[in-house]
C-alpha cells in the first residue's frame, strides 16, 4: 500500500486522494479551472483532469479516443474487471445497457417507493428518541443498500458485507490492488451461490431477470456477463445514493432557511433534489486514453487515465451562475451528476426516488435539526464523495 | 415569441435523463428504455409554453429542440 506525498502544486501534480481534496475539493477545482480546461498529474501512472463542463462533456461523448474499460483511477492498472455496461464501449455497450434500462424507468422504480418509505421510517424509529444521531451511519447509509438488495433479491441483512466490499473496491482498492481483487472475488463467490440457487428455484427478482435475458441471437448471457452486471448494480447503487442523501441532509442541517422553505413549499422538492445533485454530485468516473487527441487545446496522450469529474463540471460558473451557491429553486439546471452521453447512470431514476423519499420522510419526522458542534463531519475519499460521518442534533420526538 | 411552438426530441442525443418528463409530463413520454419522445406531433399548447422552454433548458444532453412556427 502506498502513501501519497502531499500535493504542493495542484495544477501539475493533483491528487484526488489528498486529504485536502477529500475535505473540500471546490476551491481546488476553481484553481485548476482557472489554470486550464485540462490539467495533468504524473500520479496514478499518468492522469488528466478536465476542469470545465465543456471538456468533461467532450470526453464523455468521445468513445473513440476514451475507453470506459477502466472506470476508477487507481495507483496501478489492474486487469480489466468487466462490469457491463459501465465498462463497455460501443458496440457492446448498447445491448448490455438495454437489458437493464427497462428495470430502472421512472415507472419501474415507482413500484419500490412504498418499500423505501418504510425503510426510512424504520430507520428513523431507531434513533428519534435519542435527540441526535450520526446521519451517515444510522440513516443515509442503509437506504440504498436495502433497496437494491430488495431489487436484486438478496438478503437485506447482508448489507454490512456489501458496504464492506464497496469500501474495499472504491476506496482502499485505489491504493492496494490486493484488497480490490479480494473483494471482487468474494463478491463473485457470493453471487455464484445466488445464481446456482435460482437455476433450481427461479425467482422474479433482478438476478433471475438477468439470468433469463437473451441476446439478439436468442442466447442466454454468459455467467461472466451476469456476474459483471450484478457487480455493477450492487456497487453503483449503494454508496453513490448514500452520499447524495447524506450531502443533502448535511446542507439542510446547516441551512435553516432552505429547510424551512422546503417544508413550507413541498412542491419545490424536485427542483431542490436536482440542485443537491448538481452541487454535491457524488460520482467521479474515469476513462482510459486509447488514441492521441486534443481537448480544449490540450494534447491528450494514450496510456494515461482521465479523472472524469462530473462534480467539477457541475461547479463550472460559465454554465451554472453562482455555481458554488446552493439555490434550491434554480430554474435552469442541466447538471451532469448522472453523467453525460451513452453512459448516463442506469439507476438515475432510482437514485432520485430514494433521495426524494429519504428527504421527505426525514423532514416530516425531524423538521428541525442542526450539525452537532461537538462532532466532526468526515467525507469519503476518492471516486464517490459524501459524508461518512455526519453527527447532528434535534429535538427528541414529542 | 408570438408564433406556435413545436418540440422535438433528438433520438440520437437523448440518453434518458428524464428531466423533461419530470418538468413537463404533458409534453413528453418515455419509451420502454426510458428515453423521451414528444407527445403526439410535438405541438405545444399555449398554456404549456413555459414548460416547453423549461424542459429544453434542463436537458443535460441538449436533445430537445423547440421550434417557433
Amino acid at each position: 500500500m502506498s502513501n501519497h506525498a502531499p500535493v504542493t502544486d495542484w495544477v501539475h501534480d493533483f491528487d484526488h486522494t489528498d486529504p485536502r481534496w477529500t475535505e473540500n475539493p471546490y476551491a481546488i477545482w476553481e484553481e485548476l479551472r482557472a489554470a486550464s480546461p485540462v490539467v495533468h498529474t504524473e500520479r496514478f501512472l499518468g492522469c488528466y483532469l478536465p476542469t470545465t463542463f465543456e471538456a468533461v462533456k467532450q470526453i464523455a461523448y468521445d468513445t473513440e479516443h476514451f475507453s470506459s474499460r477502466r472506470v476508477v483511477v487507481r495507483d496501478v492498472r489492474p486487469d480489466v474487471i468487466p462490469s457491463p455496461p459501465i465498462t463497455s464501449d460501443p458496440p457492446e455497450h448498447k445491448p448490455a445497457k438495454q437489458l437493464l434500462l427497462p428495470l430502472f424507468t421512472p415507472d419501474a422504480v415507482k413500484k419500490l417507493e412504498p418499500k423505501v418509505r418504510a425503510i426510512c421510517n424504520e430507520l428513523i424509529d431507531g434513533f428519534i428518541e435519542e435527540g441526535g444521531c450520526d446521519v451517515a451511519a444510522r440513516y443515509s447509509k442503509h437506504i440504498p443498500v436495502r433497496a437494491i438488495a430488495h431489487m436484486l433479491g438478496i438478503p437485506e441483512m447482508d448489507s454490512d458485507r456489501f458496504i464492506k466490499w464497496i469500501h474495499e473496491i472504491l476506496e482502499l482498492g485505489i491504493k492496494d490492488q490486493s484488497i480490490l481483487m479480494m473483494a471482487v472475488q468474494e463478491m463473485s463467490i457470493y453471487f455464484a451461490g445466488h445464481i446456482e440457487h435460482r437455476k433450481k428455484h427461479p425467482t422474479s427478482d433482478l438476478i433471475s431477470t438477468l439470468m433469463n435475458a437473451r441476446d439478439k441471437d436468442g442466447q442466454p448471457l454468459p455467467d461472466a456477463h451476469v456476474q459483471g452486471s450484478l457487480r455493477l448494480l450492487l456497487i453503483a447503487g449503494i454508496d453513490t445514493t448514500w452520499s447524495a442523501i447524506g450531502s443533502a441532509l448535511w446542507h439542510l442541517a446547516k441551512t435553516p432557511g432552505d429547510r424551512e422553505r422546503l417544508i413550507a413549499e413541498p412542491e419545490l422538492m424536485p427542483t431542490a433534489i436536482e440542485e443537491f445533485l448538481r452541487a454535491f454530485a457524488p460520482v467521479t468516473m474515469a476513462r482510459e486514453v486509447m488514441k492521441e487527441t486534443e481537448i480544449g487545446g490540450c494534447p491528450i496522450k494514450p496510456g494515461n487515465m482521465v479523472l472524469l469529474s462530473f462534480p467539477a463540471a457541475n461547479r463550472d460558473p460559465t454554465v451554472f451562475p453562482d455555481a458554488d451557491k446552493v439555490v434550491i429553486d434554480r430554474k435552469q439546471n442541466p447538471h451532469a451528476a448522472f453523467g453525460l452521453g451513452i453512459h448516463r447512470c442506469v439507476g438515475s431514476n432510482l437514485a432520485r426516488m430514494e433521495m426524494t423519499v429519504a428527504i421527505e420522510e426525514w423532514l416530516k419526522r425531524i423538521p428541525d435539526f442542526r450539525l452537532d458542534p461537538a462532532g466532526k463531519v468526515a467525507w469519503s475519499e476518492g471516486t464517490v464523495r459524501g459524508p461518512r460521518q455526519l453527527p447532528i442534533l434535534f429535538e427528541k420526538a414529542r | 415569441m408570438s408564433g406556435k411552438l413545436r418540440i422535438r426530441v433528438d433520438q440520437d442525443k437523448c440518453q434518458g435523463h428524464a428531466r423533461c418528463k419530470s418538468l413537463a409530463p404533458e409534453l413528453f413520454e418515455l419509451d420502454t428504455y426510458g428515453n423521451a419522445h414528444e407527445v403526439g406531433d410535438g405541438s405545444v399548447p399555449e398554456a404549456l409554453t413555459d414548460k416547453a422552454w423549461l424542459a429544453q433548458s434542463n436537458c443535460p444532453e441538449i436533445a430537445i429542440e423547440v421550434i417557433e412556427e
